[in-house]
């Protein structure tokens, strides 16, 4: 089947709530109003000819711009062979909705990480609460207006460049750097090679101990 | 005012001996011949460090071998990207090991971050969190890296005195370059 | 820093524990996990009454750095998504930019990325047999898994420089072509696989006590495996026949011909540990009659599509999938028009596998639920991302 006959199915039985199918670039979906999702999951799963069993993968997008957040389901057919992509939109300063965890156990853990990393609240679910971030962090990640909070209990979250340290050593000190690791591998004497013969010397790193202060 | 030298001995405090540098060498010898490592393979770098434990590039033939509980391990290899919800572990498993203890941070990602400097949920360094002996670099360093990376940490342990428990092998942390600690 | 030990009730959400019960965490540091997975497990002795897992201990933010990296610089970052079977995960992200920019691989880039992808996939799953021999108990079938999976590092780090953590594909093709010689030394390879796969038959698979600690355990019904979403060869264990590489094809994979392993129950029941455990057998012997006619049938020419430096596809979105060694793994990009995504999503066979965990749980001992988990071959990178 088609997702062109799918979507005539859907507008059938739901009407004004299921919109046309997309005509952008790339894989087309189909945007339907966020009050009827679980009745259009429900429809999509038990329908005879339909048959999409398989909830292959829910996940949301933020779209500051436009003030929604976007619910994406992938949802697949094992024995007809059609997917369909459903799309619902949420209002981005609250956004709620409905679970479709009674229609695929795959949703439990798919809407926990939506929770975590959007702050969608799926209502009715058995267990909402964060997967992937630790419990008490602060902000949902993936949202586009997302400030780190600039560490966690205490572990700071930058590290200082040792390109940057390295410039900031002075001319002098590199020079007596060098003159001191050149000054160990001459005292170390290697023999003396014949031209064309190719040789690696190896140069002598100095240990922490030559700088009395403890930095270059 | 200069540090005190920990090789020195103060008159009047040894107890039997003022030189204990053939038990020294003694007790170091059997440590640096039987370290057991503790398994804390995070990511990538854990399945390196399975190889090098495996057939070809045997971690076995120094006496290496690894231990699941941190109470039986004297060396942690953390081998992987360190995140902030596993970093309070992490201390509390370094805390679970017993004295002499060493550590050894295996790859970019536990060096510094790596390859997730950007990401809101990486730890920048274990060293944040734990002081580390010896860095290997690598994403994953090879088998022949983290063996050299165990031969500095056997360096590191010959360093290490009975009498005054100090390690004066320790890298600087002020030094700003990675330097190696070789030798006494 | 104090770690919060109520936290572990709080997961479990449930305080009548009885008099005899103790709730305890396998995890996050553990040998047997797979990666570093917490399961907070409430258990009366050996018999468990719920184990929960607590994932997100190596959450990296992967699909962050994805809108934040150009496209072509994400490839690196999918290696980390899946470290043990790399080659599927950059080709999954190829698949799908490449689909967004509506470009195609040439024939000579399909075939090669066959061949890299089963090979690692027969590396992948001697790891996943390997040390689920090992979660049971038997050491040596892991020695014997890394020695052979050595010889697969030392071919794959001809081809393209790394071990581990490959960054072989690129959007439009794969980065380098074939060295001189390197087919030759694949077929050895496999010739030796060949033979090899029966003695490992005749060490673990057949195996009383292996047979007996895997039979009738961690039973997932057909029906249970789809409504969770399972994907691979943990789906296919169940009984059902589905596989990304015929059912929806893509690459070269409709050139090649190969049988698809599915779980019989010739042990105990269709669904068990023993039918995933022998179902990953199976593939790999399938995979190497992959990599010998894709070899034999290896087609002239470019190994790169026609592709700028700097991508900027039109706005959309486009999905792409591949059929990794742990299942179906998805790629959903989002496009507006810029250098880099406007959103990237991963989805992978092992987050799937963790939401069945628990409902498996319920009344079965410690050494079963060590068993379940690694017949469902979860891997931490996939869960958390």
């Amino acid at each position: 089947m088609t997702q062109e006959e799918v979507c005539a199915q859907l507008k059938e039985k739901f009407g004004e709530a299921v919109g046309a199918l997309s005509e952008t670039k790339g894989d087309r979906f189909v945007v339907v109003k966020s009050e009827k999702i679980v009745d259009v999951c429900r429809f999509l799963k038990t329908t005879p000819g339909l048959d999409f069993d398989y909830c292959q993968d829910i996940t949301a997008i933020d779209w500051p711009a436009r003030k929604v957040i976007e619910v994406v389901y992938h949802v697949y057919s094992l024995e007809h062979r059609h997917g369909l992509v459903v799309k619902v939109e949420t209002d981005r300063d609250k956004p709620t909705l409905a679970t479709v965890e009674g229609v695929w156990k795959a949703a439990t853990w798919l809407e926990r990480e939506i929770y975590d990393l959007f702050g969608v609240n799926f209502e009715g679910h058995s267990d909402l609460r964060r997967i992937l971030m630790p419990d008490d962090w602060v902000g949902h990640p993936l949202r586009k207006d997302y400030q780190e909070a600039g560490g966690y209990h205490g572990i700071g979250n930058t590290r200082p460049d040792p390109l940057v340290q390295l410039s900031k050593t002075t001319d002098e000190k590199r020079k007596a750097f060098v003159a001191a690791a050149t000054a160990a591998a001459a005292a170390a004497a290697p023999p003396v090679v014949e031209p064309g013969t190719a040789t690696t010397t190896a140069t002598a790193i100095p240990s922490a101990a030559a700088d009395p202060e403890g930095k270059v | 005012m200069t540090p005190k030298d920990p090789l020195q001995v103060e008159p009047g405090t040894g107890v039997l001996f003022t030189n204990t540098s053939m038990i020294d060498d003694a007790i170091n010898l059997a440590r640096k011949n039987s370290i057991h490592y503790l398994l804390f393979g995070l990511a990538c770098c854990g399945i390196e460090l399975m190889q090098t434990g495996g057939p070809r590039a045997d971690l076995d033939r120094f006496a290496a071998i690894f231990r699941a509980s941190p109470r039986q391990a004297d060396l942690m290899i953390v081998a992987g990207t360190l995140t902030y919800k596993m970093a309070v572990r992490t201390k509390l498993l370094y805390d679970q090991m017993a004295e002499p203890k060493y550590v050894l941070s295996m790859g970019s990602c536990a060096n510094c971050g790596g390859l997730f400097q950007t990401s809101y949920s990486v730890c920048k360094g274990v060293d944040k969190i734990i002081p580390v002996d010896v860095y290997v670099p690598g994403c994953p360093p090879r088998p022949e890296a983290l063996t050299e990376g165990l031969l500095r940490i056997q360096d590191i342990m010959m360093c290490e005195r009975w009498k005054t428990k100090m390690r004066p092998g320790r890298v600087d942390p002020n030094a700003p370059m990675m330097i190696s600690s070789k030798g006494k | 820093m104090a770690i919060d030990m109520e936290l572990d009730r709080h997961i479990l959400r449930r305080t009548d524990a009885g008099d005899e019960e103790i709730v305890v965490n396998f995890g996050p540091q553990h040998p047997s996990t797979h990666g570093v997975i917490n399961f907070v497990t409430q258990t009366n002795g050996e018999v468990i009454r719920r184990s929960v897992p607590d994932v997100g201990y190596l959450h990296r933010g992967l699909e962050k750095i994805g809108e934040q990296v150009p496209y072509p610089g994400y490839m690196p970052f999918t290696d980390r998504i899946d470290y043990l079977a790399a080659m599927f995960a950059n080709e999954g992200y190829a698949v799908a930019i490449e689909r967004l920019l509506g470009v195609e691989a040439p024939p000579r880039a399909k075939y090669i990325r066959a061949i890299a992808g089963e090979l690692c996939r027969i590396s992948n799953h001697f790891i996943s047999v390997g040390t689920m021999a090992q979660d049971i108990g038997a050491a040596t079938p892991l020695t014997h898994a890394l020695r052979e999976r050595e010889s697969i590092n030392d071919l794959l780090e001809e081809l393209c420089g790394a071990r581990l953590t490959f960054n072989y594909h690129r959007i439009g093709g794969v980065a380098f072509d074939l060295p001189v010689g390197w087919g030759d030394k694949v077929l050895r390879f496999l010739d030796h696989l060949d033979s090899y796969i029966q003695e490992w038959d005749r060490l673990i698979t057949f195996n009383k006590i292996f047979v007996k600690r895997l039979a009738n355990v961690g039973i997932i019904t057909r029906e249970k495996a789809i409504d969770y979403g399972l994907a691979g060869p943990n789906l296919r264990g169940s009984g059902v026949n589905w596989d990304i590489r015929r059912d929806m094809p893509y690459g070269a994979y409709p050139d090649f011909e190969f049988k698809i392993p599915v779980g019989t129950g010739r042990v105990g029941t269709i669904g068990d540990c023993w039918d995933r455990f022998f179902v990953r057998v199976q593939e790999m012997v399938e995979s190497s009659k992959i990599v010998r006619q894709a070899l034999a049938k290896l087609p002239e020419g470019d190994i790169q599509a026609k592709v700028a430096r700097k991508l900027k596809p039109d706005a959309g979105e486009a999905v792409g999938r591949v059929e990794s060694a742990r299942g179906e793994m998805l790629y959903y990009a989002v496009s507006d028009g810029s250098e880099k995504a406007y959103r990237l999503r991963v989805r992978t066979g092992s987050f799937m596998a963790m939401g069945i965990i628990e409902e498996l749980s319920h009344g079965i001992m410690v050494a079963d639920l060590i068993a379940i988990i690694a017949s469902l071959d979860v891997v931490a990178p996939e869960v958390d991302r």
